[in-house]
């Protein structure tokens, strides 16, 4: 049978993206960066995933505003790489993993959360970044990846609590997948950080640092956290964080930390880094 | 929790200093504005808009306030006229610009400046959460 092993949650910073593609992560700038990804890359090496469900949102990249899907679940044998602008990151395009993405879209759909099937998507920095962050400059990803994208940019975007029986659900479809899959979720996106207005560049160190503790140390407090919480001390980008109960719902009760990383800046943001493995 | 009621949910948001949550309300106002900088992700689009910016704003159903915060690049007036900043990072990549120069563009700090804040641990939510609390 097919089980969660693992919680990764990372910021996805399309700066880092780029740092990498352009050869950049040994400038002073950026070395504290990466550091933090060492650990986890030996980790992956030997954890060996087959699959990842990728949690994270869509930057006007495969989505406009014509269809703004809550969740929408990437169920294609392949998806390309955007280009956002500057032409697609030279990396190599993502393969999916079909047969589990439309069980885990079936099994949500008979559990009471409407998921929105895509089979056509090219995937932004918002994957791509975690993907080369955990796995490094690749000719090919040694994992399948299901994509999972969520509506963080019309509001309202889904609850906390919402995501985290999401979780709950995309657990309990990969336990029924008749397949010996080893599987892990990422939430991505966060950590503080603001992109628009006069108040851009805001960074709260303390709440970040709160809801790095509290995923281990007290998950119903970010479970119950209004959005309007998030706004004000994280930031309006910093709402990308209810992605993470999304994955920390999946990993159920009691978790351990195995890995965290934090540091201040990459470009606009607050990068926040952790390695989670559910307990039995 | 967040709450269950539009009403009490939307109430709060226009108390965040200098920050405009993108609510249904901006989305529509916003619409052909975010879809005109949509368009910019084609290589072809960027070309034609590049060569008479004025003459591909009178392609899209824009405002006259929308087409000249798009022409001043004024990144917090197309906010408020509905813009959202994912949307309008297709307008800045156009000019070949970066996210750290678009968000120091709408803090009224120079580029310098806010990357200087930016590595100096960024800006404190110290009294940047609430107009109405001070806090």
């Amino acid at each position: 049978m097919a089980r969660i092993t693992a919680g990764v949650t990372t910021s996805h910073i399309p700066a880092v993206g780029a740092a990498m593609d352009l050869g950049k992560t040994a400038e002073e700038y950026w070395k504290p960066v990466f550091a933090g990804y060492e650990w986890t890359r030996e980790w992956e090496k030997e954890e060996k995933p087959d699959v990842v469900i990728l949690v994270y949102n869509d930057h006007a990249s495969a989505f406009d505003m014509k269809i703004i899907p809550t969740f929408a679940i990437g169920a294609a044998e392949q998806f390309p790489i955007a280009d956002e602008g500057w032409g697609p990151r030279p990396i190599p395009p993502v393969i999916g993993h079909p047969d589990l993405a439309w069980h885990i879209a079936q099994c949500c759909i008979l559990d009471e959360f409407d998921m929105t099937i895509i089979n056509e998507m090219a995937v932004d920095h918002g994957l791509t970044v975690p993907m080369s962050l955990m796995f490094g400059q690749v000719e090919q990803w040694p994992v399948k990846v299901v994509p999972l994208a969520v509506n963080v940019v019309t509001y309202p975007p889904p609850s906390g609590n919402r995501c985290w029986m999401l979780g709950e659900a995309i657990a309990r479809a990969v336990d029924s997948f008749p397949e010996d899959l080893n599987v892990q979720i990422w939430g991505t996106g966060g950590m503080s950080h603001q992109l628009q207005g006069p108040r851009a560049g805001l960074i709260n160190k303390a709440f970040d640092t709160a809801f790095l503790n509290d995923l281990t140390a007290d998950p119903e407090r970010l479970r119950r956290m209004p959005h309007i919480e998030y706004l004000r001390e994280a930031g309006s980008e910093g709402i990308e964080l209810v992605m993470w109960l999304i994955m920390r719902g999946a990993l159920g009760g009691k978790i351990k930390e195995l890995h965290r990383h934090y540091h201040v800046p990459a470009s606009n943001t607050a990068v926040g880094h952790m390695v989670l493995e559910p307990v039995a | 929790m967040t709450p269950r009621n539009i009403h009490e949910y939307l109430a709060e948001f226009d108390d965040i200093p200098g920050t405009r949550v993108y609510t249904a309300r901006r989305a529509r106002q916003g619409y052909h504005l975010n879809q005109f900088a949509m368009s910019l992700m084609k290589a072809e689009n960027r070309e034609r808009f590049k060569k008479d910016e004025n003459a591909y704003l009178e392609e899209w159903p824009l405002t006259d306030d929308q087409k000249e915060a798009v022409l001043a690049r004024d990144y917090n007036r197309m906010l408020d006229l509905g813009g959202n900043i994912y949307f309008l990072a297709k307008l800045f990549s156009t000019d070949g610009k970066s996210f750290q120069f678009a968000a120091g563009s709408m803090t009224g700090m120079t580029q310098e400046e806010y990357a200087a804040m930016m590595i100096g641990g960024g800006r404190s939510p110290e009294g940047n959460r609430s107009i109405k609390e001070g806090r």
